[in-house]
């Protein structure tokens, strides 16, 4: 992609800010993701929760699954790519979505190398769990960063985790002298010269949604007030007893996030959330967030 | 223009604070030195001389206008004299016809069509020249964006490409589908602020500020 093509991807990330990007599996559960608000939906066989529970290799969804939620909604159409495997970035392109999820929640492909982004024109959003991972996928070409939280837990402590870390690095780039950049940079697995982009702007360079375990309005608005520009939720609408409410009510949290009445209001009412998972009580082989590098 | 001096007449651009492309326009305006707010609660449409509906998703920027008063406190303050400019998602919220679906706020007799160029692989950048807004060619920007198909005899159409209206303005209300806001040309926002009745009071970035990157707006949402 030339620099205008990735000006213009990153553009779009940049009209996403605000607002909440929903995993959805069929035509009926994007089309109620539209009508509440969603700003983008994530098309995709199965949520996390699911592919949590069921394991086995999790891969680019059906094509002509994909293709009919592409039909049935106005909105952006993102889907998921295994880390590594850019045929199905490939097909996703040639399929005319709108954003690829270069994602740790599918199974990865290759276990050395991330998609070279650059390649496509299609613009995508991967995840990271601090400055380093976040600047090395924006070097691949990345246009969009998502923290990886734990996806499919409805836990969002990872999720905090990896926005405060990313944070903390940002900030003491930001403080340091430029002698030191080079030796922060190079302990941190940091792209040289997008660390000193970052130095300069104190923050990334391009949208940074919140992901992996939010299931409530008040977990929405944590991540906002932690400086994301936005909020993906995976399983936490499809998989609690009332998706419109919930849906709705993110939203609302979401783009009132400053907010704490509002909030509140958004809160009342909703039912049950998803059924959460503590981290600890997770193997460590099932933990997805350390996909990826 | 002795009035922009009486400290009475609202001198504030607001910028339609629910989702989307906020902080790019509020960059813009403070580039022309132009006094600016968020606009979130209903009481913020209070004394604004004009109000930026921004580029986003129409669909979530209207489910939110409906909940909290905001949309009755728009229109009102719409009545009252305020100005409004929407660019591409914000131009669909302001029409009156739009393409399969009802309309939102209804104040410029357009109709217009949503994501009438493809997916985000047809989005393109051009540049065209807009004799009412600036003498030299304006960059633009189309993100998925909507087309204008028709628009009513009360509307004064600005600019035109093959057979659709990309620009269009009645005496209240701007409508651009394209976004100004994502280049570093600020005739556009020079324009509205003409239109809202405001005298920009830095001229020297007439049309265009050299210092503008894509990543301007980060400025205004940093971590450190």
């Amino acid at each position: 992609m030339d620099a205008k093509r990735y000006e213009l991807n990153v553009q779009l990330a940049q009209m996403l800010k605000g607002g909440v990007i929903m995993d959805v599996t069929n035509v009926e559960q994007a089309k109620l993701a539209q009508e509440a608000g969603a700003v983008s939906v994530m098309a995709l066989e199965r949520v996390p929760a699911d592919i949590r529970k069921q394991g086995g290799v999790a891969r680019m969804s059906d094509p002509a699954m994909i293709a009919e939620i592409k039909k049935a909604v106005s909105i952006p159409v993102m889907a998921k790519a295994r880390i590594g495997h850019f045929v199905e970035a490939q097909l996703l392109e040639a399929l005319r979505i709108d954003y690829i999820d270069e994602s740790e929640v599918l199974t990865p492909a290759d276990e050395e190398c991330h998609i070279d982004k650059t390649k496509f024109s299609i613009p995508f959003v991967c995840g990271a769990r601090n400055l380093g991972e976040a600047l090395r996928r924006i070097a691949e070409g990345a246009a969009m960063i998502r923290t990886k939280g734990e996806a499919g837990t409805g836990n969002v402590v990872e999720a905090v985790r990896h926005m405060r870390t990313m944070n903390r690095e940002i900030r003491q780039l930001s403080l340091m002298p430029v002698e030191e950049v080079t030796g922060f940079a190079k302990t941190n697995g940091l792209p040289f010269e997008l660390a000193h982009k970052v130095k300069e702007l104190g923050r990334l360079p391009v949208v940074n949604f919140a992901a992996g375990g939010i299931a409530t309005p008040a977990d929405a608005a944590l991540m906002m007030q932690l400086g994301c520009d936005g909020v993906f939720v995976g399983s936490g609408i499809f998989k609690s007893a009332n998706p419109q409410a919930r849906a709705r009510a993110i939203v609302k949290a979401t783009a009132y996030f400053n907010d704490p009445q509002k909030v509140l209001e958004a809160s009342m009412g909703l039912g049950e959330a998803m059924p959460g998972l503590e981290i600890s009580q997770i193997a460590p082989e099932q933990l997805l967030a350390g996909r990826g590098w | 223009m002795s009035t922009t001096l009486n400290n009475k007449k609202p001198d504030i651009i607001g910028v339609l604070d629910l989702q989307g492309g906020v902080h790019e326009h509020l960059d813009h305006l403070r580039r022309l030195g132009i006094k600016t707010r968020r606009v979130k609660q209903k009481t913020d449409f209070d004394d604004l001389a004009g109000c930026i509906i921004p580029g986003g998703e129409s669909s979530c920027i209207s489910r939110l206008l409906d909940i909290f008063n905001i949309k009755s406190s728009l229109l009102k303050a719409c009545d009252k004299g305020m100005k409004i400019w929407g660019t591409c998602a914000g131009a669909i919220l302001l029409a009156k016809k739009i393409v399969g679906e009802n309309a939102c706020l209804g104040l410029i007799d357009i109709e217009i069509e949503r994501n009438s160029f493809g997916s985000q692989l047809n989005s393109f950048q051009t540049e065209a020249l807009i004799p009412a807004v600036a003498a030299e060619p304006i960059p633009l920007t189309f993100i998925r964006a909507p087309k204008i198909l028709k628009a009513g005899p009360e509307v004064n159409v600005l600019l035109r490409i093959d057979d659709y209206i990309a620009a269009a303005e009645n005496k209240n209300i701007l409508v651009t589908v394209f976004h100004p806001e994502l280049t570093g040309c600020i005739a556009l926002h020079r324009y509205f602020a003409v239109k809202c009745g405001l005298i920009p009071t830095d001229s020297k970035y007439a049309y265009s500020d050299p210092q503008w990157q894509n990543s301007s707006w980060t400025q205004l949402a940093r971590i450190a």
